[in-house]
């Protein structure tokens, strides 16, 4: 066990480097001036100088990515006109938004993960459900809906369904308030009824997936044989159904569902864009818009770190859901 | 979902084909794995009718040009005259009339029907060759890969799942104006042949990795074939191995993953035009009008739902269409 972890977390390490340098070679190193974006309208050619001096541009290439790195792990100076000492892990600083690229991660990036964990959990159960009921009953009007349900559900797009239910709940019955993101902390109420048609876009699209896929591989799991031995020997059916065999099916749904968490983790991009919440999905996309590079690399990084991480925790989920799979 | 006249049509023809193949298979005849599967794609409704569906769309898209000459109006043409003074269309449901079959959008004033149809161009245009690519690129790598073995194995293997670990979107949201700015400039006027090229590229860069690791699978499974074995035995070069003896016992899943694909890329282009990096405004695309059209939503609700319905029943067909070819290539699947 410790072995297979040391393997997998030497493995996922040895990725994360390469994204970094190959997210940092295709915006460093393409030969577009970073700073010329950040003062477009009259700069001068001193200013220009000094901007791309205290960025470090004049560096050769590796002690640029030495650099960085470096503030990530340990922190780095960077020079008053970047606000100075910047602490652990220093993803830069923005001239854009006048703000170490930390704090403006630290910032939104509670807003992405209000989004995306309680749609998470929303859409796992509608869907592992859903699936679960429409191949208990296979063949009848609840299986048809739903088979229905996941047709229509995957071929939707998040920014038509959004913008759909933003039109109904919002604009026309209004009983929600155009969405905002408020702290759990501070105000629950208001932080749930921002973000509920996030969540419910989300889950109605995702979980239509997740249906389907559970539906296919239930169907499969029911017609093994441990199913009828365990029947056979006098097992209720909601324990056969509910711990043998869901337990059996589940796998594959573990490693998709997995891998969505943590690209979703990474930046809800449509999602916060349809419903106007600045997440990092939108900073993201922000920061593309202006140019501003120390930010654009944090957020690709970050993405990356979330799909690395969902991709151990899913081998691992795996070793305990089903005990065949041998961790080597 | 309801049939146009024009599908019904074809449709009827399809049906009266298929009677045709019926008759002719009364006597016993030998028939090729492709043949069977095709019959089998002909008697299943669904798959007819969605593939129906897809040819009409497919039609729009390459008679975009006729259809402009009939409609009699343009993509780029303006009716401000039919706009009220806040730039909303006038009439109902966003200013349709016998005229301008979807109306009007609002601000601008072009007509929504015809820019519908250059965005179906664009969007096939676009996930079709994007996904030819991708296949192109994934069958190679994934049978070099899984044919040879070795360190060769081993490299593709790394840069598969390094590939996989890239968030497509984010990156494609980055790399997209990076990959433009390089050649134009801060200030160039971008071609929309470029944008459209860009895309595609971008799509080429990550989208091959599923594919290789679907041929990398299956070619390990006949590598030690007998038949494999044989030709290689007589003295078989790598081209033939390859494309000759390996490739047509695996085109089945390639297939389906390549219609799978489409629709795929004609929502990822969608979505990147959706948060802005895809195409310019110049460039007729359905994500480009729905982005446009949420700033609308209290004013002029009718805007969203064309092109969101138009790339729904796209997709849906795409998605039906690849389902049935799956069962149809593959009996033993069950959905």
């Amino acid at each position: 066990m410790a072995r297979f972890l040391l393997k997998r977390i030497f493995s996922a390490t040895l990725t994360l480097f390469a994204v970094s340098v190959l997210t940092f070679l295709m915006f460093f190193a393409l030969p577009r001036d970073p700073v010329s974006s950040i003062c477009s309208k009259n700069c001068n050619p001193e200013r220009l100088e000094r901007v791309r001096d205290d960025l470090g541009l004049n560096d050769p290439l590796i002690s640029q990515y030495a650099g960085y790195m470096k503030g990530i792990v340990t922190g780095r100076d960077l020079g008053s006109a970047q606000g100075g000492r910047c602490d652990a892990p220093c993803l830069g600083w923005s001239y854009v938004t006048n703000e170490a690229v930390s704090d403006t991660i630290a910032r939104v990036l509670p807003v992405t993960l209000s989004i995306v964990i309680p749609a998470a959990i929303l859409w796992l159960l509608l869907g592992v459900g859903l699936g679960m009921v429409s191949a208990l009953r296979r063949g009848t009007w609840l299986d048809r809906a739903a088979i229905g349900f996941s047709l229509t559900g995957a071929s939707l797009q998040l920014y038509f369904v959004g913008a759909v239910l933003l039109l109904v709940f919002v604009y026309n019955l209004r009983w929600l308030p155009v969405p905002s993101y408020t702290s759990l902390l501070d105000n629950p109420a208001k932080w749930a009824s921002g973000l509920v048609l996030a969540w419910v876009a989300l889950a109605f699209l995702f979980s239509a997936i997740y249906a389907r896929l559970s539906r296919a591989q239930m169907l499969e799991t029911l017609s093994e044989d441990f199913v009828r031995t365990a029947r056979a020997k006098g097992l209720a059916k909601p324990k056969v159904y509910g711990r043998h065999a869901l337990r059996a099916a589940i796998t594959p749904v573990v490693t998709i569902a997995g891998l969505d968490v943590g690209g979703a983790l990474g930046g809800t991009v449509i999602t916060e864009t349809t419903f106007g919440i600045q997440g990092l999905g939108r900073t993201a996309v922000d920061a593309v818009r202006s140019g501003d590079l120390p930010t654009i690399m944090a957020t690709v990084l970050i993405a990356a770190v979330f799909v690395v991480l969902a991709n151990v925790l899913v081998d691992l989920l795996y070793a305990a859901i089903d005990p065949r799979v041998r961790l080597r | 979902m309801s049939l146009s006249p024009v599908e019904g049509v074809a449709l009827a023809e399809i049906e009266a084909g298929g009677d045709e193949g019926g008759a002719a298979a009364k006597g016993v005849v030998g028939r090729s794995p492709g043949q069977l599967a095709w019959l089998r794609l002909r008697r299943d409704r669904t798959a007819v009718v969605s593939g129906v569906l897809l040819v009409f769309f497919l039609l729009l898209g390459l008679a975009a040009p006729l259809i402009e000459m009939v409609y009699g109006i343009g993509p780029r043409e303006q009716f401000q005259n039919l706009l009220d003074g806040f730039g909303m269309p006038l009439g109902y449901a966003g200013g349709v009339t016998g005229e301008h079959w979807f109306g009007l959008e609002p601000g601008l004033g072009r007509d929504i029907f015809i820019r519908l149809i250059y965005g179906l161009r664009t969007s096939l245009f676009i996930a079709f060759a994007a996904a030819l690519i991708t296949a192109a690129i994934g069958v190679v790598l994934g049978a070099l890969a899984g044919y040879l073995g070795g360190w060769l194995d081993a490299v593709i293997n790394w840069i598969t799942d390094l590939t996989l670990a890239m968030p497509f979107l984010i990156i494609a949201l980055a790399l997209t104006p990076t990959i433009t700015l390089r050649f134009y400039g801060e200030r160039g006027q971008v071609s929309s042949a470029f944008g459209v090229g860009v895309l595609i590229a971008v799509f080429a860069i990550f989208g091959w990795a599923s594919t290789a690791r679907l041929v990398r699978g299956q070619v390990i499974a006949l590598r030690e074939r007998e038949f494999v074995e044989a030709a290689r035995a007589s003295g078989a070069g790598l081209g033939h191995m390859l494309f000759r003896q390996l490739l047509p016992n695996i085109w089945a899943p390639i297939l389906v993953s390549f219609s799978l694909a489409v629709p795929q890329f004609i929502t990822s282009e969608a979505a990147l035009s959706f948060i802005g990096v895809g195409l310019s405004d110049e460039t007729p695309s359905f994500g480009r009008m729905i982005y446009r059209s949420l700033d609308f939503l209290q004013t002029d609700p009718a805007y969203v739902f064309f092109p969101g319905i138009t790339i729904f029943a796209l997709v849906f067909a795409f998605n039906l269409f690849g389902d049935a070819l799956r069962d149809a290539l593959d009996p033993k699947s069950s959905r």
